[in-house]
């Protein structure tokens, strides 16, 4: 009962963080229709920088919301720098190109940072919360990545519902002929969007983090895990992305524990497979025609 | 006389049969030359070359992207390491017809899956393969030694190509050679057949269903079937440089075959210029040969040697974004458009034909062409 | 010639120049031949050995172990400031392959076909070196002391005459720590945490065969998936309240974190090779921010065993030595226990090559490990096994409980082997060798 228990809440706090980096995906893949396969390396990078201010005794939430800055920073930068030439061309081309910024900023990571293991504290408590007198696997730094991850989704909700900016967002995703020819400066929403993307990927790398180990590969499962997460959800829609990612993290969570470690990617792709077949528009799109 | 052999080499077997032979003739020049170090190196280009001659093909001319093919070669490579244990099951060419064939089989499986995807879906689930197939490995430590791998024992050269290779050459054939001539000659095998088939009718299907499917479908192709069939074809290419590769390495596991590999391939095949198999031979040369380049001038700039090693991959990954931007034909690609641009200076009477008959795409393939971009 | 012709041609040329430059671009041609004067062995000249090893400088194994090669080469730095060995300056090369076997096969070619190294050296790990155990026999090339308790290195000198191990084989560590339980803690339920390779199976291998009755639980982790909590959930739901681990130090370190975040209070055994006390305190006291106790204190009361002397020692005459030999040539860092084992094993090689003698050849340095090994005189708590039916290396340890990083001996040095045989305090003296005053063999 009480391993029961465990898994679930293991998956629970980690399903929060892959449905964090869905959630990023799923931002960019609305705006510009590009999968961003760079996330992964991205978000390492904002929390190698983090982890290089805590090092030289900075405070963790310094750290923390530098790390934020600079993802978006570098979310906008990539979109104007180097995807904005792709943007609309060849798909394939697209695909390539977030590979090799993967590479780029993979290798470019382990000449700077060095590749190799460290620790990266966690903000909270890392011990289980006691229940009678049993303990459980919640710690304060889980319901920390819990709480973190519901409320930057409910101020995704408020900005593309209830402000002009959300708005203007949504119609330069929906329809950038449209959206452009009503005045609406489609380039900079775009680089917008994308930064926005990047914050929210690099909150998803300094959650993992956290009282865990880092080296410049730890986000590199991430991204498929995301990724599913993401088609899970249809890769549309935000809210989409959160039930799958949280679905995920669970489903994930009891493989690890009752089936065995080596087989939680195989158990990933298998799910990936099955929605791509049963409903190829994700569990949480209206029913519509698409090919994907 | 002429006329004969200008109508001999109008035939595609016979031209190819032609350079593959000279080629085989510049290996041995090659191979006689170098030593036992730069043999294995160049056993490492010969089974990333065959892996991205298989990549290029189905990624330049059928249009579909795939990040699994680390993956497929592991197949091979699990394949090769039971059959050739310390006790050899089969004799090596069997092994790794064998190792192709088993390839091949995954590859309909997962080609009748992935014809169903395209662009970034088919990237995502063919990432997915990547970094999930080796945890079968693991699974099923039994028979595939988990994390450990199985290892694996070249077999005693055999007395009559020892015999061959000192009558010809005049020394005696090394192990290390003997492997490298074994990945070459399959080189030239899997590249001799590629090239065949991309000039075929096949070959033809499959630049149509990437170039436009519903012009496609009305000329009666069956465009689940030309996808099919474009991974089957690349996918027994993995399978064969799979192979190979556990012949050099002499070590099947799981951390042979991570991203990194995959992320690799698909490097070369876009630096070489997508659809070449030329391209793909360059590409798996630069992943080769680059490295030791790029890490010697990372330490002459007085980097420590960690962080040199790590040099290669980052330059790797620039170049490959700025092909993409600026030159998304590739090297090969680039230097012909360049060559021939050149010859119209000098002739400007182009003979009809003479460019849109270019046959297995290096010349005009697009990267990665989608609907209405083709030309 | 038409274009098709042209394009032939021009492909073809790219080709061949494609593999002529391969064939001589990158490094230029190797030195012909370099061993000069009488000696005509690889990597040997008259007054230098050039030797390699491989060792994850990155990557998960990397914390810890990237210090064992900077011991070993301060040692080598210390002999060729001495003269070196009959006259010969060492060289010690080292490559990275960041515990990943198929690097480690790659480079191994490099050392023996590039670099032409005359030995390997210390290689490190298990799932590695097995990766080039084979490969190095096969060339013939002496394959010494390698950093691992694999019993592949030692049990089977006949088809792997070239390599030898060093450190105490898994084996007979799980046999002693399994008959101090049967005989300390008969009542104790016992999980075991093992790393999925030799390493985790010849260690159970040992302990099973005394406790095998006693063991509840069995939880493998897989060396780079860094979340261990299933794995710890269910040893935790197993009852087991003697956990034995057999881990590298990063995941000493990941076991004890994610038991703190269980409530799992068992008692810890853990492997020498996972236990430095101040390696896994300095992960662990980063990770909390001060949450758990820091640095070598976060170990208190675990279990572990000891065969050299280490850092907790500084009176101890060898760790004198290093100690010494360290602040002469020794680069960043402090003296640590990691860097006191790559000088142990240093010290043995050089006295394995004053035993080869002065016409130094692969075969004699394996000969003379062989004949005289098992009396090599050394920081070792307990004799060598080395001769030409047993390659292998230190042959006991003894059992300590940690308390501020220093290791309080709950028995003596206890002796034994591999298969039955028995386990008796080592009654040779080994243990209080000091080293000589030159501080080379002699």
């Amino acid at each position: 009962m009480q391993q029961f228990v465990n898994t679930l809440l293991g998956g629970i706090t980690l399903g929060m963080v892959y449905a964090a980096f869905a959630l990023a995906l799923v931002l960019i893949w609305r705006s510009t229709r590009v999968v961003n396969f760079a996330q992964a390396p991205m978000a390492m990078v904002t929390t190698f920088i983090a982890l290089e201010l805590i090092e030289h005794g900075q405070s963790y939430w310094l750290a923390f919301v530098v790390a934020l800055v600079s993802g978006a920073v570098l979310g906008a930068v990539v979109e104007r720098v180097v995807v904005r030439p792709v943007e609309g061309g060849p798909e394939l081309n697209a695909v390539i190109l977030t590979l090799g910024l993967f590479i780029v900023l993979h290798a470019a990571a382990e000449v700077v940072f060095g590749n190799r293991y460290r620790s990266f504290p966690a903000a909270f408590g890392i011990r289980g919360m006691k229940v009678g007198d049993t303990t459980i696997a919640l710690t304060g730094f889980g319901i920390f990545t819990i709480l973190a991850v519901l409320a930057v989704m409910a101020l995704l909700v408020l900005l593309f519902r209830f402000t002009d900016l959300g708005l203007k967002m949504r119609a330069a995703a929906f329809n950038q002929e449209v959206a452009r020819l009503l005045g609406v400066r489609v380039g900079r929403l775009l680089t917008l969007g994308w930064a926005l993307a990047a914050v929210v990927g690099s909150l998803s790398g300094l959650l993992i983090a956290g009282g865990s180990l880092v080296s410049p590969s730890y986000m590199d499962t991430v991204v498929v895990y995301g990724f599913v997460a993401a088609v899970l959800g249809g890769l549309d829609s935000p809210v989409g992305a959160v039930v799958g990612g949280l679905s995920l993290g669970i489903a994930l969570s009891f493989v690890s524990g009752y089936v065995g470690s080596q087989l939680v990617a195989l158990a990933a792709l298998a799910i990936l497979m099955a929605v791509l077949f049963l409903r190829p528009d994700g569990l949480f799109a209206p029913a519509r025609e698409r090919r994907v | 006389m002429r006329r004969l052999a200008a109508a001999a080499w109008r035939i595609t077997l016979t031209r190819h049969l032609v350079t593959a032979a000279a080629g085989l003739l510049v290996l041995v020049v090659v191979m006689e030359s170098v030593d036992d170090f730069r043999a294995v190196q160049l056993t490492e280009m010969a089974y990333l070359g065959i892996a991205a001659g298989g990549l290029t093909l189905l990624t330049g001319l059928n249009g579909q992207i795939s990040l699994g093919h680390g993956a497929l070669m592991a197949v091979g490579a699990y394949t090769t390491a039971l059959l050739v244990s310390d006790d050899p099951v089969v004799p090596l060419v069997v092994a790794i017809v064998l190792a192709t064939a088993a390839t091949t089989a995954v590859g309909v499986l997962i080609g009748a899956a992935a014809a169903r995807l395209r662009g970034p879906y088919l990237a995502g689930a063919t990432l997915a393969l990547a970094v999930a197939l080796p945890g079968l490995a693991l699974h099923f430590k039994g028979t595939l030694g988990g994390e450990q791998g199985l290892r694996l024992r070249v077999p005693e050269t055999p007395g009559w190509v020892l015999e061959t290779a000192f009558f010809i050459t005049g020394h005696d054939l090394t192990r290390s050679k003997y492997v490298a001539y074994i990945a070459w000659l399959t080189l030239v095998v899997v590249y001799l057949l590629l090239a065949n088939l991309a000039r075929s009718r096949v070959g033809r299907r499959w630049r149509a269903v990437r170039d436009d499917e519903v012009a496609a479908e009305l000329a009666g192709i069956h465009l689940g079937r030309a996808r099919v069939s474009a991974f089957v074809v690349s996918a027994a290419a993995a399978g064969a440089a799979g192979s190979v590769m556990a012949l050099a390495v002499r070590l099947t596991a799981p951390t042979g075959f991570t991203l990194t590999l995959s992320l690799g391939l698909l490097t070369a095949v876009v630096l070489g210029g997508l659809g070449s198999l030329t391209g793909a031979l360059v590409g798996a040369a630069l992943l080769t040969f680059l490295p030791s380049v790029i890490t010697d001038a990372g330490t002459s700039m007085g980097l420590d040697d960690i962080a040199a090693a790590e040099l290669a991959p980052l330059v790797y990954g620039v170049v490959l974004v700025l092909v993409i931007l600026l030159a998304p034909r590739g090297l090969v690609g680039g230097i012909e458009a360049g060559w021939r641009r050149l010859r119209h200076h000098r002739h400007p009477v182009v003979p009809p034909g003479s460019i849109t008959t270019s046959d297995a795409a290096p010349s005009r393939a697009p990267v990665a062409t989608s609907k209405g971009d083709s030309r | 010639m038409n274009t098709r012709t042209r394009r032939l041609v021009a492909t073809t040329s790219v080709v061949a120049l494609a593999v002529l430059a391969g064939a001589c671009g990158a490094g230029g041609k190797d030195d012909d031949d370099k061993s000069g004067g009488g000696s005509a062995e690889v990597g040997v000249t008259d007054d230098s050995i050039t030797i390699g090893g491989t060792f994850p400088l990155t990557g998960v194994a990397a914390p810890g172990y990237s210090e064992i090669p900077t011991g070993a080469q301060a040692y080598f730095d210390y002999v060729n400031a001495n003269g070196g060995v009959n006259g010969r300056k060492i060289t010690f090369l080292v490559k990275d392959d960041g515990y990943d076997p198929t690097k480690t096969s790659s480079l191994t070619d490099e050392l023996v076909l590039k670099d032409k190294v005359f030995a390997t050296l210390g290689s490190l790990g298990t799932p590695t070196h097995n990766a080039v155990v084979d490969q190095l026999n096969d060339d013939e090339v002496p394959d010494l002391f390698v950093s691992s308790g694999a019993l592949a290195w030692g049990d089977d000198p006949g088809s792997h005459p070239f390599t030898f191990g060093w450190q105490p084989d898994y084996e007979i560590e799980g046999k002693i720590i399994g008959q101090w339980v049967s005989e300390n803690m008969p009542d104790a339920k016992v999980g075991l945490f093992l790393q999925d390779d030799d390493f985790g199976a010849d260690a159970e291998k040992g302990v099973r065969e005394y406790i095998d009755s006693q063991v509840v639980e069995t939880q493998r982790y897989t060396s780079g998936n860094t979340d261990v909590g299933p794995q710890i959930a269910a040893l935790q739901a197993s009852g087991a309240d003697l956990v034995l681990s057999f881990s590298t130090p990063a995941y000493t370190a990941l076991g004890q974190l994610v038991s703190l975040k269980l409530g799992y209070t068992p008692k810890w055994y853990v492997s020498n090779v996972g236990s430095d006390p101040n390696l896994v305190g300095a992960l662990l006291d980063q990770f909390s921010k001060g949450a758990v106790p820091g640095s070598a204190s976060s170990l208190n009361g675990v279990m572990t065993s000891e065969y050299i002397p280490g850092i907790d020692q500084p009176d101890n005459p060898w760790v004198q030595l290093w100690k010494k030999v360290w602040d002469q040539y020794g680069k960043d860092g402090e003296l640590s226990n990691y860097r006191i084992y790559g000088m142990s094993f240093a010290y043995t090689f050089v006295q394995a090559l004053q035993a080869a003698g002065k016409d130094l050849t692969r075969d004699g340095l394996v000969k003379a490990i062989e004949d005289k090994g098992a009396d090599f005189a050394g920081p070792n708590l307990a004799p060598y096994r080395y001769s030409s039916d047993s390659h292998f290396g230190i042959s006991g340890m003894e059992i300590v409980e940690l308390e501020d990083g220093v290791g309080k001996p709950l028995t003596d040095v206890l002796t034994t082997d591999v298969g039955d045989a028995d386990i008796a305090p080592d009654d040779s003296g080994q243990a209080d060798d000091a080293p000589p005053a030159s501080g080379m063999p002699e």
